[in-house]
């Protein structure tokens, strides 16, 4: 009998103690920096797509919620005709982001993408693409990469050394 | 003494009590996540007391299920009744000097059989569903019902000793020098218990046991049919606590404010009390319940009576 009274009144001191509920839409979460949120397409410092359509996220991806389309521009640079993530099926498992050898496909830390429509969470690549370079400031592929490509002959890149010419004995 | 014409009185325990009922419903919700660092229902209207409106226009907008298996006529006659014996109930109840609807002689028999009626509302609805659960339900709340009905009375029966008669004006009228908590310190206690069973609120709520049996015996039961049980319930915990009032803690004496204010903070203190027992209290075993009911609380009431009758008679009382 007595222990009741006391849990009813250690219930009722809970009164005077704070709330652990965060009121969510005005208190916003904290969410830390690498968390695993809605997928971009982010940009090298020259404002090119980064992305080289090399196929790598849609063949790590678990769920096949990634479909893209390769094509070459003019100078013979890869980039992807079509990019469409389907986020009514993405577990957000940041494999596509490992995977990704150009650091173009990267997840921020954003979770508010509800819609009323499933339809409205097929993104496309306009949806995608952002204006950034998200968490690799400097880094541009096409500049450390000894690809050959309209406007860059080989070993015209970064921390490259000119080509050898096999037919010369000089040193 | 009749201040206030009956049909005042009727309409003005009518609005007064429904209201409750659906204000009670965010208090409870508010309350008890303020017990457990919570904030409750607060996004509707301020402070969330439009909460029980959102409630009451989805239950309203919900599919009205009647099972085809059910004994139709009863299924839906069950609801009702928890709701009529309560508000019949609420007739004898004096808020304050004249405002009483009918200020019968034998009032607290009359609050009695009414609280028995209510068991019919859970056994036939339970019965009805045809459902194992809610006869499962409805056949724990006739044996606690049964068991818990015999003491309630028992203990009000020291009550009945000391002011000499069933009449609720007349017991509110003997506690002038005294409050009957304090000599039928025993009896409030057996009547607190006797009452949180009655009004089958946790710890002693069995029948539905959510945990154990779905819903217990409103499993069933959807749309305005469950509001309805909903309805009964948080009434005859309004019922219970003002009964409390009148009975052990004076009605409405009181110095100072008006006696329908002294009434209303008596039943709403209750009422946060029956609340933190909710909050606090887990749900004993049915043969637990049975054993604690037949074995403890009903000698003790028998004692109670005992000893009361022995002091009156002993002291020279009537």
């Amino acid at each position: 009998m007595l222990s009741l009274l006391r849990t009813a009144w250690n219930v009722f001191l809970h009164a005077f103690q704070p709330r652990v509920t965060k009121q969510y839409p005005e208190q916003p979460a904290y969410l830390a920096p690498r968390w695993r949120g809605r997928i971009v397409l982010t940009r090298d410092p020259d404002g090119g797509e980064r992305c080289v359509a090399c196929y790598l996220c849609a063949v790590v991806c678990p769920v096949d919620c990634i479909a893209l389309q390769a094509t070459e521009d003019r100078h013979g640079r890869r980039y992807p005709e079509f990019f469409r993530i389907n986020f009514s099926r993405c577990i957000f498992c940041g494999y596509c982001e490992e995977a990704c050898p150009t650091y173009a496909i990267q997840l921020t830390p954003d979770f508010e993408m509800a819609e009323h429509k499933r339809q409205s969470l097929v993104y496309e690549k306009e949806d995608l693409l952002i204006n950034g370079v998200g968490k690799y400031p400097g880094y541009n592929f096409w500049r450390v990469a000894g690809v050959q490509i309209g406007g860059k002959c080989k070993g015209q890149s970064e921390n490259e050394a000119p080509p050898t010419d096999l037919h010369d004995l000089r040193p | 003494m009749r201040i206030y014409h009956p049909i005042m009185a009727i309409v003005g325990i009518l609005f007064v009590v429904l209201n409750l009922a659906a204000v009670l419903i965010w208090v409870e919700r508010r309350l008890l996540a303020l017990w457990q660092d919570r904030y409750g229902p607060n996004r509707v209207g301020p402070f969330g007391l439009l909460q029980p409106l959102a409630d009451a226009i989805k239950l309203f907008t919900k599919e009205d299920w009647i099972p085809p298996f059910a004994d139709k006529a009863v299924f839906v006659l069950a609801p009702a009744i928890v709701v009529i014996t309560v508000l019949l109930s609420f007739v004898v109840i004096p808020v304050s000097p004249g405002i009483v609807v009918a200020d019968l002689n034998i009032a607290l028999l009359f609050f009695l059989a009414m609280s028995s009626l209510g068991v019919y509302s859970i056994v036939l609805g339970g019965w009805a569903s045809d459902n194992k659960y809610s006869l499962l339900g409805s056949m724990r709340a006739a044996a606690q019902m049964i068991s818990y009905e015999v003491f309630m009375g028992l203990s009000l029966m020291g009550v009945v000793i000391l002011a000499g008669s069933f009449n609720l004006s007349d017991i509110v009228g003997a506690q002038r020098k005294m409050w009957f908590v304090i000599p039928q310190f025993l009896g409030f206690l057996l009547f607190l218990v006797a009452g949180l069973a009655e009004t089958r609120r946790l710890p002693f709520d069995l029948p539905e046991a959510e945990s154990e049996l779905i819903a217990g015996f409103h499993s069933e039961y959807s749309g305005m049919k469950f509001g309805m049980f909903f309805v009964g319930e948080y009434m005859g915990i309004t019922l219970i606590s003002a009964m409390i009032t009148v009975l052990f803690f004076g009605g409405w004496l009181g110095p100072g404010l008006p006696p329908v204010i002294w009434f209303l903070l008596k039943t709403l203190a209750f009422l946060c009390f029956f609340i933190l027992v909710r909050a606090a209290l887990p749900r004993p075993r049915f043969d637990q319940l049975m054993s604690w009911g037949w074995k403890v609380m009903f000698p003790l009431s028998l004692v109670n009576l005992l000893a009361t009758g022995a002091m009156v008679l002993s002291l020279g009382g009537r």
